[in-house]
């Protein structure tokens, strides 16, 4: 599989079919695994950082979830293909900016991506859309086990997986999911939130956008601890505390239409307006004129199969998809012209608001 | 206060004073406002505490320890100005820096989860024979010859059982 039929193929985010839920957009696991008595990424010299890359892209190849996978080293991909890659959540920032010796395996339907030589020899990495920590931690043990046939990894019975950094021992597994939480954002209800994740050992982070700007209020919610309980508390714990938010951002959504529905629907028909009418629309705007239109959808403003098209657009909307689609570079102002007549376009075509349907159905 | 708190990151004076608890351990931060500013710790979308407090117990004031990795060459000093290691087996050097910092980190000190059955069928083994290789030793050199013999058989017999060795097959 080559790169260019990677990105113009549908990914596990942009899939049609996965759109159903209304908070949890996606699930994500991630296990990091080193090659013992191999000096780690950060700190090998150049010739065996070849050399794990060259052990590693073999070894993963040959599983069979990674059977017509694009196997890339990231010296091949050029920056706006770096950055596709990323904004699919398929590679991190950290790889993009790697100097050599880097590389990354992708399944051909991106639910799976093996990074090499980023912080730690392997990140091995699954997505599924929707609120399916089970089943994406199936998927991923299976690769990670089939992966120890053919390599020799770092582990001791006491620190378990040993990786680069100390805050990662143990099942060295990160488990989170992308959750959209618009109505905790209005109602100023985010803060709490994240104290209250936090004191439960659990972290959150803005999505979109660079560091912690959470743009489109989609938000990540992970472990923080990966030592000392097993991969199956830890998502049990993750579980249990992802159920919570659900239950406090249909409280937030009740209570919203309770105080003011019209001042809610005032912001979704605004919002349908500006994508349907704007000619200059940054990537952060954007992004959170998409989400209201979201919590539209979950309030039965537009119809529920409208979903799998604002997801698609959260991602299409991102500056590389954009610069892709419009076949060159452009500098950021360009961009935001660009980008507001990708979304008229697409909005022109969106079946039309229906407010009736859900004041009635409120009151 | 007479003696304010300093700054966990840096020597300032510190102003934001931060509790979180992790299974039911209490972990205390106190950051000056620029390193919570930097740390987007007043940032409602989060921050992670576990970097945090692994820069905070990397603090350069205090003196590093002697050591070194044999297999990597990875020192302490090396670990406090990355905050990463340098091999798998530099856990085991630095073993006295480590095991104090997991307990403010994790939730337990220990390993539950996930066991990579291949690596420790083959730690096993080579374990199994590294020790009929001592026993083999000792019995020669005490001339307990019968039981030279029958070392020298079980390591050949291990020898056989050893599953395929991904580095050798390269
Ligand atoms: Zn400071
Ligand atoms: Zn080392």
């Amino acid at each position: 599989m080559t790169i260019t039929s990677l990105i113009d193929s549908p990914s596990e985010l942009t899939d049609a079919a996965s759109s159903k839920t209304a908070i949890v957009l996606m699930t994500r696991i991630r296990l990091a695994r080193n090659l013992s008595g191999t000096a780690f990424p950060g700190w090998a010299k150049p010739a065996q950082r070849e050399e794990v890359l060259r052990i590693c892209r073999k070894a993963v190849a040959a599983t069979s979830p990674m059977k017509r996978s694009l196997n890339i080293t990231v010296g091949e991909l050029s920056d706006l293909e770096k950055q596709i890659l990323v904004e699919r959540h398929l590679i991190s920032r950290e790889l993009s900016g790697a100097k050599g010796g880097a590389g990354v395996v992708i399944s051909k339907d991106q639910a799976f991506s093996v990074m090499v030589n980023e912080e730690d020899h392997l990140r091995i990495q699954v997505l599924r859309s929707g609120f399916q920590l089970k089943k994406a931690w199936n998927a991923i043990t299976e690769l990670d086990s089939a992966l120890e046939d053919h390599l020799d990894y770092a582990f001791t019975p006491t620190l378990g997986y040993l990786t680069a950094c100390p805050t990662n021992l143990g099942t060295a597994m990160r488990a989170s999911a992308m959750m959209h939480l618009p109505a905790l954002v209005i109602s100023n209800q985010m803060e709490k939130v994240v104290r209250a994740v936090n004191q439960l050992g659990m972290v959150v982070r803005g999505l979109f956008g660079e560091g912690s700007d959470a743009s489109g209020s989609i938000f990540q919610i992970s472990n923080q601890t990966t030592l000392g309980e097993s991969e199956g508390e830890i998502i049990k714990r993750l579980h249990t505390v992802l159920q919570s938010i659900i239950e406090h951002e249909l409280n937030a959504r009740e209570k919203l239409l309770e105080a003011d529905a019209g001042k809610l629907f005032d912001k979704v028909g605004r919002a349908f307006g500006i994508l349907q009418n704007s000619h200059l629309l940054s990537s952060g705007e954007a992004m959170n004129l998409l989400s209201l239109i979201r919590l539209g959808i979950d309030l039965a403003v537009f119809p529920d199969a409208s979903r799998s098209v604002i997801d698609r657009l959260f991602i299409e909307a991102q500056p590389g998809h954009l610069q892709h689609a419009q076949k060159g570079e452009f500098d950021p102002a360009q961009r935001d012209l660009l980008r507001a007549a990708r979304l008229r376009s697409e909005f022109a075509n969106f079946v039309p608001p229906n407010f009736s349907f859900s004041t009635n159905g409120k009151n | 206060m007479a003696n304010p708190l300093k700054c966990d990151l840096c020597a300032k004076p510190a102003t934001v004073h931060l509790t979180q608890i992790v299974s039911n351990k209490v972990h205390k931060v106190d950051l000056c406002e620029t390193c919570a500013q930097v740390k987007g710790v007043t940032d409602p979308s989060g921050f992670s505490l576990a970097d945090l407090l692994l820069k905070a117990s990397l603090n350069p004031d205090t003196p590093a320890a002697g050591g070194r990795c044999e297999q990597c060459g990875f020192t302490q000093s090396d670990f406090k100005k990355h905050g990463r290691f340098g091999c798998p087996t530099c856990y085991e050097a630095f073993k006295g820096v480590v095991e104090p910092m997991l307990d403010t980190m994790h939730k337990g000190t220990t390993h539950t989860g996930k066991i990579p059955q291949r690596a420790i069928e083959r730690k096993s083994i080579y374990d199994r024979l590294t020790k009929l290789e001592l026993d083999l030793t000792e019995a020669i050199k005490s001339e307990r010859y019968e039981d030279a013999a029958r070392a020298r058989d079980e390591i050949s017999q291990v020898k056989q059982t050893v599953p395929s060795n991904p580095k050798s097959a390269r």
